[in-house]
């Protein structure tokens, strides 16, 4: 939730000239933080009290205490993060180099595109629970298998964006390049590339988001080598760990978060200049 | 008008025989079935600022894009005896993520030439079209005018002998459009390219042109030619003078005749 205001308030200052009422963007997200705060100790108290299960619902300062004050545990927490981001990093660079590749073969001709893209769709489309234990069998139960699901779950998005990108030139630029005799290689790096670059980084925002959630369901699936915060959740579940549970849960959702901060900061910077997102 | 080069060593009258683009009988027939353009004939000579009119649909893209080698056409012959064609498109065609200089520049970077050669040409087409000062900004910033500035300085860097536009000022309001057409007669008498237009607008076309011809629709055939008798330079007053008023008259007469 802190993390969210921040994205606001970094989003106010740089595009200031369409902020028309920047004090209640800001304020805003804060009320509606402290009031689903108050709403989780409620929830919180309820358990504790008239269910007597704490552990399924803990109060919030006790998740914090379990962040800030037990090394062991932060120990844990620290390789989770550590093993799901390096997951979700190598399955997002995967997919994006498979999905712009893909996309490029399909920008060619269309034929191309009519013969590969339902194979785009079947990836978007095949329940990744149901290859699950195929995956686990032939790539065992570890860093491959978790980074495979990972790069199933955002390659679609990449491929799409990346193909929608490069069909957004016009007729008259195309005739421009046309004229001029220029070749494939020269329109795709000069024209359809920097034309897909909006595209490409929606598609890369999405996919970016995706790679987390991937890696965090993947752990679910194939717990064993370094896991990371999907075991770490499983685990602290396990034993009736709420705080720890619920700490996990907040630093995957937080991880989460600030990809899609990050993927939008980097964003404007490669296109904000010329590129108006109206 | 006087040529360096002895373009064409055989013409009897060098003047008016160095002839740039030469259609016979030029049929355009589409997949489709439709007929777009049927025996036409044209030529544009060099010194020549030939305007082409005619209602939508008429076929008279479809004549420049055959012109610019974008098209084949389906009968006939259309020869043009240049390569130093200039196109200037409906929209400005502008790419967003180059500044107005990186845009000016980029034919003669498809065309493989050094970079300092480019910002030499690129610099003094921007001065030509009166864009100094905004060399370095992007095309969002610009006006409509001012994209299609930029539009035609670019298709200036190629030094263009033939200089084709396809209704490049239709979507400029009406005081702009003007103010282009002005500027595009000083560049037509600085720079000596023969000129192949096309436009809706009938006293647009009077006043740029030393020939109009006028077209009519399905299948689009050329139905009259007028000589524009007025000198170059021409200044914006003469649109007030009977004598312009009166061949407009004439050239609206015929599209309508021409448009049934």
């Amino acid at each position: 939730m802190a993390i969210d205001t921040r994205v606001d308030s970094t989003q106010r200052t740089t595009r200031r000239r369409s902020g028309s009422s920047r004090g209640m963007n800001v304020g805003l997200p804060i009320v509606v933080f402290f009031l689903l705060l108050g709403l989780f100790y409620l929830a919180a108290l309820y358990y504790d009290k008239a269910k007597q299960l704490p552990f399924l619902v803990p109060y919030p300062h006790l998740i914090l205490k379990a962040v800030f004050t037990e090394p062991a545990f932060q120990t844990q927490l620290v390789q989770a993060l550590g093993s799901t981001l390096l997951v979700a990093v190598v399955g997002l660079v995967i997919a994006v180099v498979i999905g712009m590749i893909w996309a490029v073969i399909m920008a060619q001709a269309k034929w191309l595109e009519s013969a590969l893209f339902p194979y785009a769709v079947v990836l978007l489309c095949i329940p990744i629970l149901a290859l699950v234990p195929l995956i686990g069998s032939l790539f065992g139960y570890e860093f491959k298998s978790r980074v495979i699901v990972t790069v199933l779950f955002c390659l679609f998005p990449m491929i799409a964006s990346t193909l929608f990108g490069l069909q957004s030139i016009d007729k008259g630029q195309r005739e421009l390049f046309q004229l001029q005799g220029a070749g494939r290689f020269t329109l795709l790096m000069k024209l359809r590339f920097p034309a897909a670059l909006p595209s490409i980084f929606v598609g890369l925002r999405n996919a970016a988001g995706l790679a987390v959630i991937g890696a965090v369901v993947a752990d679910q699936f194939f717990q064993r080598g370094n896991g990371g915060l999907g075991v770490l959740i499983s685990i602290e579940n396990q034993r009736l760990n709420g705080p720890e549970m619920y700490a996990a849960i907040f630093t995957a959702s937080i991880l989460g978060v600030l990809v899609f901060v990050l993927f939008n900061v980097l964003r404007r910077l490669a296109i904000g200049k010329w590129y108006d997102q109206n | 008008m006087t040529t360096t080069a002895p373009a064409n060593p055989t013409s009897t009258s060098p003047a008016r025989s160095d002839t740039l683009l030469d259609f016979s009988d030029v049929e355009m027939k589409f997949p489709n079935g439709t007929v777009a353009l049927h025996g036409v004939d044209l030529t544009v000579n060099r010194g020549e600022f030939v305007t082409v009119v005619g209602p939508s649909g008429c076929g008279k893209s479809t004549l420049l894009r055959i012109a610019s080698g974008l098209e084949r056409a389906s009968q006939g012959t259309a020869a043009v005896k240049t390569d130093r064609i200039g196109y200037v498109f409906q929209d400005a065609t502008l790419l967003p993520w180059r500044t107005v200089e990186a845009n000016v520049e980029l034919l003669a970077e498809l065309n493989g030439r050094s970079a300092s050669e480019r910002t030499v040409k690129a610099q003094e087409a921007i001065d030509l079209v009166g864009l100094s000062g905004f060399e370095k900004n992007l095309p969002k910033e610009l006006s409509g005018g001012m994209k299609m500035r930029a539009s035609l300085a670019r298709s200036l860097t190629l030094d263009p002998e033939l200089f084709l536009f396809d209704e490049p000022f239709g979507a400029l309001d009406e005081i702009t459009r003007e103010r282009l057409n002005d500027e595009l007669l000083r560049l037509f008498v600085e720079k000596q390219f023969a000129g192949l237009f096309i436009t809706h607008s009938v006293s647009e076309a009077v006043y740029l042109s030393t020939r109009v011809i006028v077209m009519s629709g399905r299948p689009g055939t050329i139905v009259d030619t007028f000589d524009v008798p007025f000198p170059m330079p021409r200044s914006p007053e003469i649109r007030f003078e009977a004598e312009f008023g009166k061949l407009v008259g004439e050239v609206s007469h015929a599209l309508r005749e021409g448009h049934h």
